[in-house]
Formats: C-alpha cells, structure tokens, sequence
C-alpha cells in the first residue's frame, strides 16, 4: 500500500483518484503507524508554501517526512510538495523543509514568450518535460512527454539533482531527486496516461524496494 | 513551451447529455460520464461540463455525474451553469473538478469572481462571457457587448472591458462565446478573441463556431487563443479529438500529441 499524507492539500483526493484507476492500493492518511507499514509516501500540495508549512509543523508532520527520508524511504513530491522538500521558498520568505539542497523562486518577469512578452504567472496547462537522467520514474515515458501544471514558483534544487526540465521563456527544473526521493512539479494526477505511468513507475518502485527488504 | 488546448464542451440535463453524442461508428451516448472518458482517451487536455438543468432539485445528480467523471478521467475539468455562490464553487470543486466558470452570475454580482479567486485560487476560476458584435459606441467602445441567458439579455456590458475587470477580480481564465458564431459551424470570431487575448495576461479560451479543423487553426493562431472549445464538431462523430490534434499539430500548431502512451496503459489492473 502507498499512503497519501494528509494534511488537507487540494489535490489529495485527485492524486488518490488517479492510483484508484491504476488499481493501485493508496490511503490518505495522517496516521504515524499506517504510514510506517506503507511502501512509499506521496506528498501532494497545492496552495501556498507558508501555510503548508506551518499546517506540517503544527501537526508535527515535518517530522514525520524528515525521519522518513532519513531512513531511505521512497517519496514522491507533488507539485508544492515538490518545492516545499527543499531549503527555502521565495514564496512567504519561508525555510521549508530542507531534505533536498536548493530553493524555491518565482517565475519572474524576465522570462519572455517569443514575442517578447512577459510569460503568464500562473504556468498553466501543458508543458514538454525532457529526462535529462534515466530515472525509474520515467520508465516507459516517451522521450519527451507533456504533463499538466499549475503553479508560479519553481524548485532550483542542486544541478545534481535535477531529473527532467521544461521550457518556459527558459528552462526550470520540473522533476527533481534521487534514490527513490524523488518530486515533480506538475500534477501527474491530471497528466492523462502520462501521468498515470508515472504515478504506477513510483508505486513498482516502491513494492519492489518493499519486498527486497 | 506551453501547447495549445483542445477541450470538448458537455451539457448536461439532468444527469444526461441534453443531446446524444455519437462516437465514430457507434450510436447515440447519452451518458456524460462514458462520453467524458472517451474524449479523455481521445486526447481531450480538459473537459467542460455545463449544468444546463433549471431546477434546483437535480443539482444533486449533477455533482454525482462530476464526481463520477473524476473517477474515470485522470485531465483537468471545469463545471459552470448554475455556480453563483462561493459554497456553488465548492461542491463542485470537492466533487473532482479543477476549475468552476461563472458567466451570468458574475455580471449580476462581479465580487463572486474575488470571493472565488480569494478561497480557491485564481487558477480555478474561470469568467465565462456570452458576447454579441454590436454596432460599437461610447458604452461599448469595442463593439461587442456581454450578453446573459444564453444571449437573450444584454447587460451594457463592453466585453472587452468586462474581461479586463474580471482578470483583475482574479479570474485566472476567460471563456469568450461569441453568441453570433455559435451553432454556425462557420469558424470562431477571431476579431474579439484576439482584442481579448491580446489585452489579458490569463489564457483565453474561443468558443462558438468551431465546424472544421481549420477553424481551431485559425482561433489558436490569428486569434491568440490559448485553447479552442468544441462541441458539434466532434460529438456527432464528424472528427475525433486525435484527428483535430494530429492536424494541428501537423500545421506547426502544438499540440499535445494524443495518446502517446496509449488508451492501453490507463487499464484497471487487479
């Protein structure tokens, strides 16, 4: 069984809908002793960087992910979840979590489309993602696959590790990590087929790491 | 580079289509659900439902058919028809939907654009417009005017104004319908997407019109359109969503490719 942290983001229930269509067991869950005997953990999010994190320190949940991570365990970022494992948000000014090196910055006004406007803030809708390490959570992805996303801000973690990228009026980092701790910023919950495989990619990984053990 | 978005339109009555669709080589589907995820299958990058029922007594059946289609269609959905209050955008967006339009709603009360934007995030609103090509005037210095009922009431309303106050409101997409073009089949207004478009920093989304590849062509390129809404065009069988795809793509339009992994892999497995 995956867990499904719950600390009440938006996409907790899609995330949880998109394993159900995979037939894949996922539970959202707060619970320290179900999330212990899962396989892996899924850390959605969508809102804000500095009341997800105030909402994971009252709750004692930061902890939770640490120690987790700590122990190796397989992780699976999604979208503000993604930006929150690393040191610092420009969102809020806030420190966050800090389990990957790197920051979170904004999409500012320097990048322009073609014709030299502005780019829209959000980033929404369709977007190539280009692997740029073999990464089991690609597995079977196309070279260049589209994803859907939905944010303003962006993870810039360590270049090491950096797994895919995705133009907009330049590059950002949009899947990231290593060694089963991995994050991604678009909604691979509502990335069609794309997004379902990959979703199914992390839960292999996961058995497989579970039954090895 | 972010693709351009091709999104098949729903009505529903009831629980029901208010017009049967038929898929290529098959007969009439009346069901919403079966019809939304196979425009999902076909490469469909949303989907848009409109709750055209009157009664406030079905409104219960319609969130049963929207959180019956977030269980079998793993892309963003939005919902509009009938959505005039914060707790009307609620249900639905816990139903499964991603996104809520208001149109007439919103002309009578704009602040529920703000309160909106305010509880869900501008991403999941978006200002829906019916709007009518007028004789252009002091009051309507774009010559087009936002219309309500499905364009038997005017408002007074310039609609280029109107977007303009709406992206400010928070409305983090606009739908523009050109009542004119709609049913025609004759291609979308690109004149007042374009006005539009060009004088918005949200997406904007042509509707009404659409009767042959070129049209979506033509409203995502000379229009400015960041997305092409759909109807008749493919829900009586004439094109399917992979074929308008494959066209645009192959005119230098992206797209995302349909069906790149293939309707196989999104099989339940034990």
């Amino acid at each position: 069984m995956l867990a499904i942290l719950d600390y009440g983001a938006g996409n907790q229930t899609s995330v949880a809908r998109a394993f159900a269509m995979l037939g894949v067991p996922a539970r959202i869950t707060a619970e320290p002793a179900a999330i212990a005997s899962a396989w892996g953990l899924v850390f959605p999010g969508v809102g804000a960087a500095g009341q997800a994190m105030r909402h994971l320190a009252g709750s004692g949940l930061d902890r939770l992910l640490k120690d987790w991570v700590a122990q190796g365990r397989p992780l699976l970022g999604i979208c503000l979840g993604c930006q929150i494992l690393l040191e610092y948000s420009e969102e809020n000014g806030m420190e966050t979590l800090g389990l990957i090196p790197g920051r979170t910055r904004r999409f500012d006004s320097s990048r322009r489309e073609e014709g030299g406007r502005p780019v829209a803030v959000p980033h929404m809708g369709w977007n190539s993602v280009r692997p740029r390490r073999p990464s089991p959570l690609f597995a079977g992805l196309e070279e260049v696959e589209e994803f859907y996303f939905v944010h303003s801000y962006y993870a810039e973690p360590a270049p090491e590790y950096v797994l895919a990228d995705t133009s907009y009026g330049g590059d950002f980092c949009s899947a990231l990590g290593r060694d089963g701790l991995w994050a991604v910023q678009f909604h691979a919950e509502k990335s069609g087929p794309a997004g379902l495989r990959l979703l199914d990619n992390f839960h292999r990984y996961c058995r497989e790491r579970f039954h090895a053990q | 580079m972010l693709s351009k978005r091709v999104i098949p339109c729903l009505d529903v009555r009831d629980g029901r289509l208010t017009k049967g669709i038929k898929f290529a080589g098959n007969a009439d589907i009346g069901d919403p659900v079966e019809s939304a995820r196979r425009y999902y299958e076909e490469g469909a990058d949303e989907i848009v439902f409109y709750d055209i029922t009157a009664s406030h007594e079905s409104r219960g059946i319609f969130l049963e058919v929207v959180e019956k289609v977030a269980a079998v269609i793993a892309i963003p959905f939005s919902v509009g028809g009938g959505i005039a209050s914060v707790p009307d955008m609620r249900d639905v967006l816990l139903a499964g939907a991603e996104k809520v339009s208001v149109n007439s709603a919103a002309v009578r009360d704009p602040e529920l654009i703000a309160r909106g934007a305010e509880a869900f995030g501008s991403q999941a609103i978006v200002l829906g417009m019916d709007v009518l090509s007028v004789p252009g005037n002091d009051n309507l210095p774009s010559g087009y005017e936002v219309v309500i009922h499905g364009g038997r009431r005017r408002t007074g309303l310039d609609a280029l104004a109107w977007a303009i106050r709406g992206v400010e409101l928070g409305a983090g997409e606009i739908c523009v319908n050109s009542i004119d073009a709609d049913g025609t089949r004759d291609g979308y207004d690109l004149t007042i997407t374009r006005r539009i478009a060009d004088s918005v920093p949200v997406p904007v989304i042509a509707s009404g019109g659409a009767g042959a590849p070129g049209h979506l062509l033509e409203a995502l390129t000379l229009g400015h359109a960041s997305a092409a809404l759909i109807a008749s065009i493919v829900h009586y069988g004439e094109y399917s969503i992979g074929e308008l795809k494959a066209y645009l793509n192959d005119q230098g339009c992206k797209v995302r490719v349909a069906g790149a992994m293939g309707a196989a892999s999104l099989g339940n497995r034990p």
